[in-house]
């Protein structure tokens, strides 16, 4: 590759040839403020559209200011990235930008995590001279995402996530110049398009356009209904991303305090969304083997790969995209409701408590969870399996509204029976974690032996779509991994195809998985927290006694005392679903 | 606009033309109409690159653009209808309203406007009592603004089809109104 020179800021730096005049600085470490541009690196996602010009700089012998993050770098190039002319240009585009943006800062969801706020802040802006006509637009308001497009600075970084990244279509800019919003088609509401509630355009979003519904105040006012038990349960990556809202380092794993937090809220009972997760291997892993056997068998019927189900923005998608394919996922429902279900019936007898007196809370890293307790699938006679569900940052503002001391509080464990849960399960939050999770158990059941060696180093990494072929005793089982969901529709086309080469494919909707879910602290572009987030997950497991899901004692136990055996009738009508064709736009067949 | 329970969602989120905001998605298209949109993208190889011009053609066949011709258009081409509505919306040609029998065009190019085409554009809204973009109730106008027809000689200038009037004045907006009724 090609090395150019160039000087910013007086410092020589050396970078490769294409490489951007942000890029360049980034290496010389001058960080130019950015706006609408937002890298996550090395996982192919880039949002540069070069509309904010916030990022402009001086370069010597060009006559106007350039877009940093636009510009490429040339050789013997001479910058300079804080010069009066460069400082006056950006505070005059800022105070432009904020001319149009509405000043409720104090009320506003993303207020302390906001891009734009951020920015006022560090360019010392006091005042908006320019007063004129303020776009005003209406509010969409959908299970699990809020739109507020009067906050919105047209930034597109939404729109690149929902379209390049997941390609689910539902967002796009409409309309021109002042009267531009980025909406769904024909500006109908979220819940009218095919949005799957990922959230990945949340999770991107600089300021509060785009935000989750909160349901703070309704877990609140159950924890204090005296009639109540109130129980909660907290997927696997909430332990390895809550901490960075305390000023943790990313990656510092806080298990022990969030169960000494939730605890000091006043939950009854702490519980573990690992538990069901070991559930779900119980009941997925089951789930392969039968169709895996039945294929061996020479059943020409039995449909292969079988897909993981645990993800309900994946969930959503393929009932939006692929209503041919329903019959390919697993049935197994998603930890978060194998939990709820479990917990409203299973637990509520142990404890002699109603099911409608018992309210299940979840802490999820996710937005679509909030959609998923919600379906009417996972309700008995109207009352949902789970009652609320919270993401990773409700969760901590809750514990600093409750002025709970975080740092200050001891590691303390959950509760049993349903808090108690192996290795496996805790891998749950990184992609290539559920299949990994299953491999273990699938492995050992399906040969009679034991694992020499418990990670499957093969499952793991960071690209969008990995593949391994796992030797199960002399029969090789391939296995597909995906996680973003245009890259999920890669690997459902080869299915709808009949292409794939695939025994079991598990996809996550979150690029990284759930570690990356639009519920976690915001990244604010840097992937080097979501990567950090995943060692220490893989880290948790290695420090777990117990790694495979069918030696949890406590899922043995459930087995015994209440459900029979994997697969058998009761965890069916317990644990199983079916989907749904969500597809209501005209289907054309080329 | 938010179901209670999915069920709401899955069967009947209807739209309420009270948000006038809202375009309300009709029905879905007969047969022979879908057959049409599918020739008109298949003369272009179902390009996604040609969108503009498979929707140009398409306007000029149906008059208009409504959200259920999108969706089609989306579907053949394998694009979202998001980025569909997106380039109908930005475009001022594209028009999701059917126009009337005899569109009208004001020009408000520079050389019209300085005449009074503005002027002009108002006796229009008045006389026929709608707006820029709206048909009539009887459908057999329809408003529409554009820039320069290249007849800067005769500003202002208004088209009615086909047809050019120049030099019209307020005043002479009811005479060619006439001409049509």
């Amino acid at each position: 590759m090609e090395k150019i020179k160039l000087t910013i800021d007086n410092k020589e730096v050396q970078v490769e040839k294409g490489a951007t005049i942000l890029e360049a600085a980034r290496k010389a470490g001058i960080e130019i403020p950015t706006l609408c541009h937002m890298e996550l690196h090395n996982m192919n996602i880039e949002n540069k559209p070069g509309g904010c010009r916030i990022c402009v700089v001086e370069v010597q012998g060009r006559r106007n200011l350039a877009p940093s993050c636009i510009t490429e770098a040339t050789d013997g190039m001479v910058i300079r990235t804080n010069s009066t002319r460069v400082l006056n240009a950006r505070t005059t585009v800022m105070k432009l930008i904020v001319s149009d943006h509405p000043f409720d800062c104090l009320v506003c969801a993303k207020s302390g995590d906001c891009e734009l706020q951020t920015l006022a802040k560090q360019f010392g802006i006091r005042d908006i001279p320019y007063m004129g006509e303020k776009s005003t637009y209406r509010k969409d308001t959908s299970p699990s995402i809020i739109r507020d497009v009067d906050k919105c600075i047209m930034c597109r970084r939404c729109e690149m996530m929902c379209n390049e990244v997941q390609t689910v279509g539902a967002l796009n800019a409409v309309n021109r110049g002042f009267m531009s919003v980025v909406a769904p088609a024909f500006e109908m509401d979220l819940i009218d398009s095919p949005c799957t509630y990922c959230g990945q355009c949340v999770a991107v979003c600089p300021t509060g356009a785009l935000s989750e519904v909160n349901h703070t105040s309704e877990v609140l006012r159950a924890l204090s209904d005296l009639n109540k038990t109130v129980v909660v349960q907290t997927a696997p990556s909430v332990r390895a991303a809550l901490g960075e809202e305390f000023g943790l380092a990313p990656g510092t794993l806080v298990t022990g305090k969030m169960a000494a937090a939730l605890r000091r809220l006043g939950f009854d009972y702490v519980f573990d969304t690992d538990f069901a997760a070991d559930l779900t291997i119980m009941e997925e892993g089951t789930e392969l083997l039968g169709r895996l056997k039945a294929h061996l068998a020479g059943d020409k019927n039995v449909k292969l790969p079988i897909l993981t189900s645990c993800c309900p923005g994946w969930v959503n998608f393929f009932e939006h995209n692929f209503p041919d394919l329903l019959d390919v996922p697993s049935t197994a429902k998603s930890p978060q409701q194998m939990f709820g279900a479990i917990a409203k019936t299973y637990f509520a007898d142990k404890i002699g408590v109603n099911r409608k007196d018992l309210i299940v809370v979840s802490v999820m890293p996710c937005l679509a969870k909030k959609y998923e307790c919600q379906r009417d699938e996972f309700k008995v006679d109207g009352n949902p399996d789970v009652d609320y569900s919270m993401t990773t940052r409700e969760l901590a503002q809750f514990i600093k509204q409750a002025n709970i001391d975080f740092h200050d509080l001891p590691d303390e464990d959950f509760d049993t029976p349903l808090g108690e849960s192996t290795g496996a399960a805790i891998i749950f939050g990184n992609t290539g974690g559920v299949i990994e999770a299953a491999c273990r158990t699938a492995y050992e059941v399906f040969t009679g032996k034991s694992l020499d060696k418990i990670e499957f180093h093969e499952l793991r990494g960071i690209e969008g779509i990995r593949s391994a072929t796992i030797d199960f005793d002399g029969l090789p089982i391939n296995i597909g991994i995906a996680h973003g969901l245009g890259n999920a529709r890669k690997l459902l086309d080869e299915v709808r195809a009949g292409r794939s080469k695939y025994h079991a494919i598990e996809i996550m909707a979150c690029p990284g998985g759930c570690i990356g879910g639009a519920g976690q602290p915001f990244h604010h572009g840097h992937s080097e927290i979501l990567a950090a987030r995943a060692k220490a997950i893989y880290s948790e497991d290695e420090q777990k006694v117990i790694r495979k899901s069918h030696e949890n004692p406590y899922i043995k136990k459930l087995y015994d005392e209440f459900l029979g055996a994997p697969g058998s009738e009761k965890a069916h009508e317990l644990l199983h679903i079916h989907y749904y064709d969500k597809s209501d736009e005209i289907t054309i067949h080329h | 606009m938010i179901p209670k329970t999915l069920t709401e969602a899955k069967e009947g989120v209807k739209y309420t033309p009270s948000e006038k905001d809202k375009v309300e998605v009709k029905h879905k298209l007969s047969d022979d109409k879908i057959q049409k949109i599918r020739e008109i993208c298949e003369s272009y190889n179902n390009d996604q690159g040609e969108i503009i011009n498979i929707l140009h053609e398409t306007q000029s066949t149906f008059g208009y653009l409504p959200a259920e011709v999108q969706e089609v258009i989306a579907c053949v081409l394998g694009v979202s209808a998001a980025h569909v509505y997106g380039i109908v919306t930005f475009y001022s040609f594209f028009t999701m309203k059917p126009k009337g029998e005899h569109p009208i065009s004001v020009c408000m190019g520079t050389a019209c406007y300085v005449r009074g085409a503005e002027k002009v554009l108002d006796e229009l809204k008045k006389e026929l009592k709608i707006g820029v973009g709206e048909t009539t109730p009887d459908k057999k106008f329809s408003i529409s603004c554009l820039r320069c027809v290249g007849a800067c000689g005769l500003a202002p200038v208004v088209m009615v089809g086909e047809k050019v009037y120049g030099r019209v004045s307020p005043d002479g907006v009811k005479k060619i109104l006439d001409e049509y009724k």
